[in-house]
């Protein structure tokens, strides 16, 4: 309700600011029209106005596509309220639904909303011509940039030959050269239907140079039957498209390698802590999706915390809950350590079997706790969309977010390892405990904030995971088998390997995904392991030097 | 001794008060109809599911609040199969033949239903499903109050097909893979060869349940689409969903490029997911929340109240949706029959079930179909808004009988529109 306000507020606003601005800025601009296209170009009329709003769909778009033609710039308002649900039928009236007030949309008087007044319904198709029509009228705009977003929002749009004039006039007295050429693009497709076989011909030709999926999806429409018949035009048509298929196919392979690293970043993340507690200490811990789910959790709590507490700064809530999960899961893995895993060092099945029933009891606790449903966790607004680097190509932000992040945990990971006294403590119980143990360290202290290290680390995972996917009390179970997959292939002990591994499995899931599918995919990925297992029982890199136990 | 005495005399008041507890308890359930609630309540299904079992419990207690069925009080017996489809098998006996429940309202997948099926043969219970499906089924003691192909499947790829929709010409059928999205999309790939698409414009593509990065598949739709006007139908189940939609608006799929109708995505999958970028994607149901009508504002007014009295963590934002809709017209139908039959045995209630009648939310009286045990149900078509509610861009003009084995499968024709009996 009241994000429906404050949209509606902004409209009051933006009419305000076009009817103070009109005798400044859309004078030249009308005078242009006048001279341009020798039509009156006034507000819309009370027929148009009736027309647009009512009656079927097709009707509406001829009525829509005669104001277009005019290049009537006044009835920009008009549509973008039909655009944003704000004009009702009420009755035989069409009503403006604003901020405080209803007002009749022909007469500008006040109405009385009524509960029965029926929403004007703007499917898809009707949708995409109103936007259309918006951007067509746009580009008789004095502002370039606002002409750039015109231009870009009718690529691909379907071919209307009602808004051709008024796209050549523009095209002819445009300074812009980027805008220019992609209203090129937008003529070519219109003419691409034109009677003339010439200009098809040429319309074909332009086309060739995009590297636009709408445009290659509008010439493949043209090349199926029923549409192109010449067969000049048509061999000029596939011409085209093997141009535009050159153009694209590198953004493809890009978004191929994307999607790889993007899903070997969320390998190497869940499969970091496990390097360490596993990998260094040799600890077969069944309960690290668990702490994964924890940290997704603690994730929950702090932006529940955010929302209640303080929303204002709710799009910040990651970077607290990066910490807070950090700490709390090790300081759960510490708990772990001291109570139950410290009994059990050198015994990897009890080992294996006590973490298994931890994860169990971690799983049913938080059942408990929060219930057995999936809790909400919202990506913070800077995390939803991506970076439009083609037509065929976003990179979302928060999968690159997430390859950051991963990243800055590797390294952080490293410095702690090689740089800090615990990391040489660490390495030095790891590889010989009795020597270290003689040379005064304290070898269970160390054990157990490694092991809280390791837990920790993923916590941090599920912090990136709870902004992919859902948090709910198995979701450490789903990781699990990848994690260590990762660690064993890339050969126990060593960081690198984990890195080399994680990417490696990423990319080529990936790339099976792509021709198998999801669930082979997974399969082939499983046999290709246990292959390379029994060939490598070691692993991509095998630790040099005396053995740890 | 006096000690040991009065230890001895309150021992037996304890004893004494525990078996009339006991005895009270039996005189209680004499007096009861108990109804069995069989949804999963965690697991991937649970996002679907758990407001089933919800809806179900406000039905019963609105129901007892109005002096039952037949002058008794419903008891209802919730379980949690946990979307585990074995289980579900397990736990329907346990209603069966532990709790000895009249019916059961219950299931949501059709591989659980598959599951369930024998257990209520063998032991001749009746179970309520409440949720669209892949037909090709015609159980005797199952009431399908959700819909079957031609009530929802076909209608919105009719859609896809029409002007209005987009006209498009190529078509990706995504599913979870397991009976359901392969049946229907088998009965679609049928229907879409009869209106001239070819093979090589379908393409399928199936992922585990709780499947959750869906890039390449996004990736792929995209590409596809390249070569003709492409729309996507969606027989993803559960909460992949969520990860599914997440991915489509990050990766800038606008639904006036590649519209996504879905058949199992409704106001409570979307929860939680920012629906700005989906605007525009479809889903086909026989009732949404935005629909306008007096049945439909009480329903929600009633949801919205039993939510916040029952406590829900969903209160703040109470949501309806189709089944919760179905399951609420099948538990009132139950009712009518049982008074009708003025029994609860399963063949009776059975025989009255046929011709029921029920004012339903969508706007449109409900009739169970004498025969076939499907209602009939007008079918809408909407399309997702930015607060996350669908508004309707297509309806039939009123309802629709449901064909539960689709035309469109060579050798349907010959099958009764009833189910056997022997």
């Amino acid at each position: 309700m009241l994000l429906n306000s404050l949209i509606l507020k902004r409209h009051g606003l933006a009419l305000v600011a076009i009817k103070r601005a009109m005798p400044r800025m859309l004078a030249p601009l009308l005078m242009f029209a006048l001279m341009a296209f020798n039509i009156n170009a006034s507000a819309l009329t009370n027929e148009e106005k009736v027309g647009l709003a009512t009656g079927e769909n097709e009707s509406r778009m001829a009525v829509l596509d005669q104001v277009v033609a005019k290049g009537d710039v006044d009835a920009l308002p008009f549509l973008k309220l039909i655009i944003d649900d704000a004009i009702k039928i009420q009755g035989k009236d069409v009503v403006i639904v604003g901020d405080d007030a209803t007002t009749d949309a022909l007469t500008g008087k006040e109405v009385t909303l009524s509960d029965d007044a029926e929403d004007i319904v703007n499917n898809n198709r009707m949708g995409s011509e109103l936007d259309a029509s918006v951007a067509a009228l746009n580009l008789l705009s004095k502002d370039a940039k606002v002409r750039l977003e015109s231009a870009k929002a009718l690529q691909g749009t379907e071919a209307n030959a009602s808004r051709l004039s008024l796209i050549q006039k523009v095209e002819e007295t445009e300074t812009d050269d980027k805008v220019k050429d992609m209203l090129a693009l937008v003529r070519a497709s219109i003419q691409l239907t034109s009677e003339d076989k010439a200009m098809r011909l040429a319309a074909a030709e332009t086309l060739a140079a995009s590297a636009n999926s709408g445009i290659k999806q509008m010439l493949s429409t043209r090349l199926a039957e029923g549409g192109e018949t010449d067969p000049e035009v048509k061999t000029a048509i596939q011409d085209a498209l093997k141009n535009i298929d050159r153009n694209l196919a590198m953004y493809e392979r890009i978004g191929q390698m994307f999607t790889g690293i993007s899903l070997g970043s969320i390998l190497l993340l869940a499969a970091l802590g496990l390097a360490v507690t596993y990998g260094l200490m040799g600890v077969i811990n069944m309960a690290h999706g668990e702490m994964m789910m924890i940290g997704a959790y603690v994730t929950f709590l702090v932006q529940n915390f955010f929302l209640h507490y303080m929303p204002s700064y709710f799009q910040w809530y990651l970077l607290a809950a990066v910490p807070a999960a950090f700490v709390i899961t090790g300081l759960v893995g510490i708990v772990l350590e001291k109570t139950v895993l410290r009994f059990l060092y050198g015994r990897p099945l009890e080992t294996l079997l006590a973490t298994w029933g931890v994860s169990l009891i971690l799983m049913q606790a938080v059942r408990t706790i929060f219930g057995a449903q999936n809790v909400s966790v919202e990506n913070p607004a800077w995390m939803s969309g991506g970076i439009e680097v083609a037509a065929n190509l976003v990179l979302p932000y928060n999968r690159i977010f997430i390859i950051a992040f991963a990243v800055m945990v590797l390294v952080m990971i490293w410095l702690m390892l090689t740089k800090t006294r615990l990391g040489l403590f660490i390495r030095a119980v790891t590889q010989n405990r009795g020597m270290a143990s003689c040379t005064g360290v304290n070898t269970s202290k160390v054990d157990a904030l490694a092991f809280g290290l390791g837990s920790g680390i993923a916590g941090l995972a599920g912090v990136a995971l709870s902004q992919i996917g859902n948090v709910g009390p198995a979701l450490g179970q789903s990781y699990i088998v990848d994690s260590f997959m990762v660690v064993v292939v890339g050969g126990v002990g060593q960081l690198a390997g984990a890195v080399y591994a994680a990417m490696g499995v990423g990319i080529l899931s990936k790339f099976l995904e792509g021709m198998a599918g999801a669930v082979l995919a997974k399969i082939f990925i499983l046999v290709i392991v246990i292959i390379f297992i029994q060939k490598r029982p070691q692993g991509l890199f095998a630790f040099k030097g005396r053995s740890i136990d | 001794m006096d000690s040991r005495r009065n230890f001895i005399k309150s021992m037996t008041v304890i004893a004494a008060s525990i078996a009339m507890m006991g005895t009270m308890q039996l005189a209680n359930a004499a007096d009861t109809i108990k109804v069995g609630i069989l949804h999963s309540l965690s697991g991937t299904m649970a996002i679907s599911e758990t407001s089933l079992k919800d809806v179900a419990l406000m039905t019963i207690a609105e129901i007892n609040k109005n002096g039952g069925v037949m002058g008794k009080q419903l008891e209802a017996v919730v379980v949690d199969p946990a979307s585990d489809w074995p289980l579900f098998a397990t736990k329907a006996r346990q209603l069966l033949s532990q709790d000895k429940v009249a019916v059961t309202f219950g299931c949501w997948t059709s591989v659980s239903r598959k599951s369930v099926l024998p257990v209520y043969k063998e032991l001749n219970g009746l179970l309520f499903y409440p949720v669209q499906y892949e037909g090709e089924e015609l159980e005797k003691n199952v009431f399908y109050t959700g819909a079957a192909p031609n009530q929802q499947a076909i209608p919105a790829v009719e859609y896809l097909l029409s002007k209005e929709g987009g006209g498009a010409k190529r078509f990706v059928l995504l599913g979870t893979d397991y009976v359901y999205p392969r049946t229907t999309n088998k009965i679609l790939r049928a229907f879409l060869h009869s209106k001239g698409i070819t093979d090589d414009n379908i393409i399928e593509e199936y992922t585990p349940f709780g499947h959750s990065d869906y890039q390449t598949i996004v990736a792929n739709i995209k590409k596809f689409s390249t070569g003709g006007k492409t729309a996507v139908v969606s027989t993803i189940n559960g909460d992949s969903n969520v990860p599914f939609y997440k991915e489509l608006g990050n990766a800038g799929l606008k639904a006036k490029d590649v519209p996504v109708v879905a058949f199992s995505v409704g106001e409570e999958e979307l929860r939680g997911v920012d629906t700005k970028p989906l605007v525009g994607h479809l889903a086909a149901w026989n009732y949404f929340m935005s629909i306008k009508n007096p049945t439909n504002t009480e329903f929600k007014k009633k949801w919205a109240a039993y939510a916040k009295s029952a406590k829900l963590p969903t209160a703040d934002k109470p949501l309806t949706n189709d089944p919760m809709e179905a399951t609420y017209i099948g538990i009132n139908m139950w009712k009518q029959a049982v008074e009708k039959a003025k029994s609860t045995d399963t063949d009776k209630v059975i025989a009255a079930m046929g011709g029921q009648t029920f004012p339903a939310p969508g706007g449109f009286v409900s009739t169970m179909d004498p025969k076939n045990h499907h209602l009939h149900k007008p079918v809408f078509i909407g399309e997702i808004k930015s607060d996350g509610q669908f508004k309707v861009v297509w309806k039939t003009p009123g309802p629709v009988k449901a064909q539960p084995w689709s035309p469109y499968i060579v050798g349907n024709d010959k099958k009764p529109d009833e189910p056997e009996v022997k």
